[in-house]
């Protein structure tokens, strides 16, 4: 099989022929080289937007409260539940929940400082919100235990309000007056993920005694211990039934109380980023196809040109499988090489990319909430290697057809082609 | 040696039969020097083409070296082209990407002669030539009269039972032909001389009165 005459036969033909050397190895070089920046493209926007996903706690959960819809223990359907202090206390002790915090939301509460003066959204809350929606204190501090229990009137501001209030100034330690009630700004926070910073946030107790919210919560927050979407699901339930039981509701009514679950949320985006990378895929194998195509052009244009050549081989006595194998292993040759060099450049671009982008990326993530959308854009080098066999593969068997049609033809027919 | 008899073969063209060979017989002995001479159109290429199992024929029989050639595949007319005939062709059909050495020692290959030795064989015969200083050109660094003489070279190297010549200075000009012509009648009979047996077939006629 290996025979180093004959390696060096098909060697000397490559080096005579360089144009029909660069077209053919052209083409596969294109075809893997589109294909490594494709799918790497792909999973460089993946893992982006997976990373930009982290932002809030991935397995965050808000349960906010509804009609019922199902009549339960003879009552009627359409009764109105309302969440209170003691039910934030009934959720904490679920198994498999991490922190709560309860929620009581003012929506156009009023907040003037000097002579400015905006409409922004009030979160009151509890400390463990911090962690559960991962906001970023800019300067200052968070809502802590003690402004719960000793209802100070503490607002934490975010970083929009900050900008319209107090402009250039420092807004840690002023009052802002919030509905005319002056609070003490303590912080300024910023929430990652998303381009506003709408929202102030208040100890859950002042903000009940000052806006007549008795014990009445909005809603809950919380984290879960949960990594697969079938545990989430277990401690979904497990609240849902805790709550059912509360409040005398089915369980089964979807309408009485809302879950968001961010952890399937976040499955189903990846769901999504599936569905990505199958349409990156199929154009991936578009331009592979385009590829072949290719390569099985130039083989039929040189097997033509070299019809002659292939005459006068059989004249001075080559048999029609060395002339076959003369075609092929040149045609292998050429492909492999080029499709190794495509996948070099393509992969090492990507890397290029990659670095530049960790580069520029670095200095500023500090600064800003460091959003990437495109992040790690490598590809799985099994897969560039199976789309560099197959192209040879394709190039061999679009040479062998036309090299065996020119092989088994009689040589003298061959000898007059021109 | 060769033995035809009542060989026939025609051309289809489309729904027209042209009949080229109308029952050719013809009995060449070993040594012998036979030149073919006709008009243009007379059949003379497809003869030397059947002869030269380059071609097929239709009906009658051809016995080459006491065996018949009829129907054997593409690899067994090979290695028989290979091992018996030697061709020098009108138009040279030397290799365009290959230099004269690298074509001379193409028939070599074929035999499984390993590169060196058959480049040494081949700059031998290029010698013969008197083309040892236009060894490394390409064809297309050649005269017409330079290239027909590697194609000489080229048909002799592997020493076959027969050389088959059809038109060889057809396309070159009554100088370089005469050139052609006494080189190999030269290396004919050096060649003869040397105890090999060679059958040379020639179609053009004033070539033949002059050499």
């Amino acid at each position: 099989m290996f025979d180093i005459d004959k390696w060096q036969e098909i060697f000397a033909t490559i080096k005579k022929n360089k144009m029909r050397t660069f077209l053919t190895g052209f083409s596969v070089a294109w075809g893997i080289f589109m294909l490594m920046i494709l799918l790497g493209s792909g999973n460089g926007l993946s893992n982006g937007v997976a990373s930009n996903f982290m932002n809030d706690a991935v397995n965050a959960m808000w349960i906010w409260t509804g009609k019922t819809t199902i009549a339960y223990e003879g009552m009627k359907t359409g009764r109105n539940i309302q969440f209170h202090n003691q039910d934030q206390e009934l959720v904490q002790k679920v198994a498999g929940v991490g922190v709560t915090s309860g929620r009581y939301f003012m929506s156009n509460t009023r907040y003037s400082f000097g002579k400015e003066s905006g409409d922004y959204s009030t979160v009151t809350c509890h400390p463990q919100l911090l962690e559960v929606e991962n906001l970023q204190i800019k300067s200052g501090r968070f809502i802590n235990q003690i402004d719960i229990q000793q209802n100070r009137k503490v607002v934490v501001i975010g970083n929009d309000i900050k900008e319209a209030l107090f402009k250039d100034m420092e807004a840690v330690g002023e009052y802002v007056n919030v509905n005319r009630i002056p609070f003490k700004v303590v912080g300024v926070c910023s929430e990652p993920g998303s381009t506003k910073s709408r929202n102030a946030y208040m100890p859950l107790s002042t903000a009940q005694m000052v806006f007549n919210g008795s014990n009445r919560l909005h809603s809950l927050a919380l984290t879960m211990n949960a990594n697969t979407l079938e545990e989430s699901k277990a401690v979904e339930e497990q609240i849902r039934n805790a709550l059912s039981r509360q409040h005398k509701f089915d369980p089964k009514d979807e309408s009485a109380i809302g879950i968001n679950n961010k952890l399937e949320n976040y499955i189903q985006t990846m769901k999504i980023f599936q569905a990505i990378t199958i349409f990156i895929w199929i154009i991936g194998i578009g331009t592979l196809i385009a590829g072949i195509v290719g390569v099985s052009n130039i083989m039929l244009i040189v097997v033509k040109e070299r019809t002659k050549e292939i005459g006068i081989r059989k004249a001075l006595g080559a048999s029609p499988s060395s002339v076959i194998g003369l075609v092929l292993l040149e045609s292998i040759m050429i492909t492999t090489v080029a499709g190794y060099i495509g996948l070099v450049l393509g992969t090492g671009l990507m890397e290029i990319i990659n670095y530049i982008m960790v580069q520029s990326a670095s200095p500023s993530a500090g600064s800003e909430q460091g959003d990437t959308l495109f992040l790690n854009p490598t590809v799985d080098f099994s897969i560039a290697v199976s789309a560099t066999l197959l192209l040879i593969v394709a190039g061999a068997i679009a040479g062998y057809i036309p090299a065996k049609r020119a092989a088994s033809i009689k040589p003298i027919v061959a000898l007059r082609d021109e | 040696m060769i033995k035809l008899n009542n060989i026939h073969k025609s051309y289809v063209m489309g729904h027209n039969s042209l009949h080229v060979l109308k029952g050719i017989d013809l009995n060449i002995e070993q040594g012998d020097f036979v030149s073919i001479m006709g008009s243009s159109g007379s059949g003379k290429s497809t003869l030397l083409n059947i002869l030269g199992m380059l071609d097929n024929y239709d009906e009658g029989t051809y016995h080459l070296s006491g065996s018949l050639i009829q129907n054997m595949s593409e690899k067994k007319a090979a290695q028989l082209r290979n091992e018996m005939v030697g061709f020098v062709f009108q138009s040279f059909n030397l290799i365009s990407f290959k230099n004269a050495m690298e074509n001379v020692a193409l028939p070599l290959y074929y035999k499984g002669v390993p590169r060196k030795k058959r480049n040494l064989i081949a700059m031998e015969y290029l010698e013969k030539m008197g083309l040892t200083e236009w060894a490394n050109h390409m064809p297309n660094e050649m005269s017409g009269g330079q290239k027909q003489r590697v194609a000489i070279a080229r048909a002799l190297i592997s020493q076959p039972k027969i050389i088959l010549a059809d038109e060889p200075t057809g396309a070159l000009d009554t100088t370089t032909s005469y050139e052609v012509i006494r080189l190999k009648d030269g290396r004919i009979d050096e060649i003869i001389s040397n105890g090999e047996l060679k059958k040379f077939q020639k179609s053009y006629r004033k070539e033949l009165e002059t050499a």
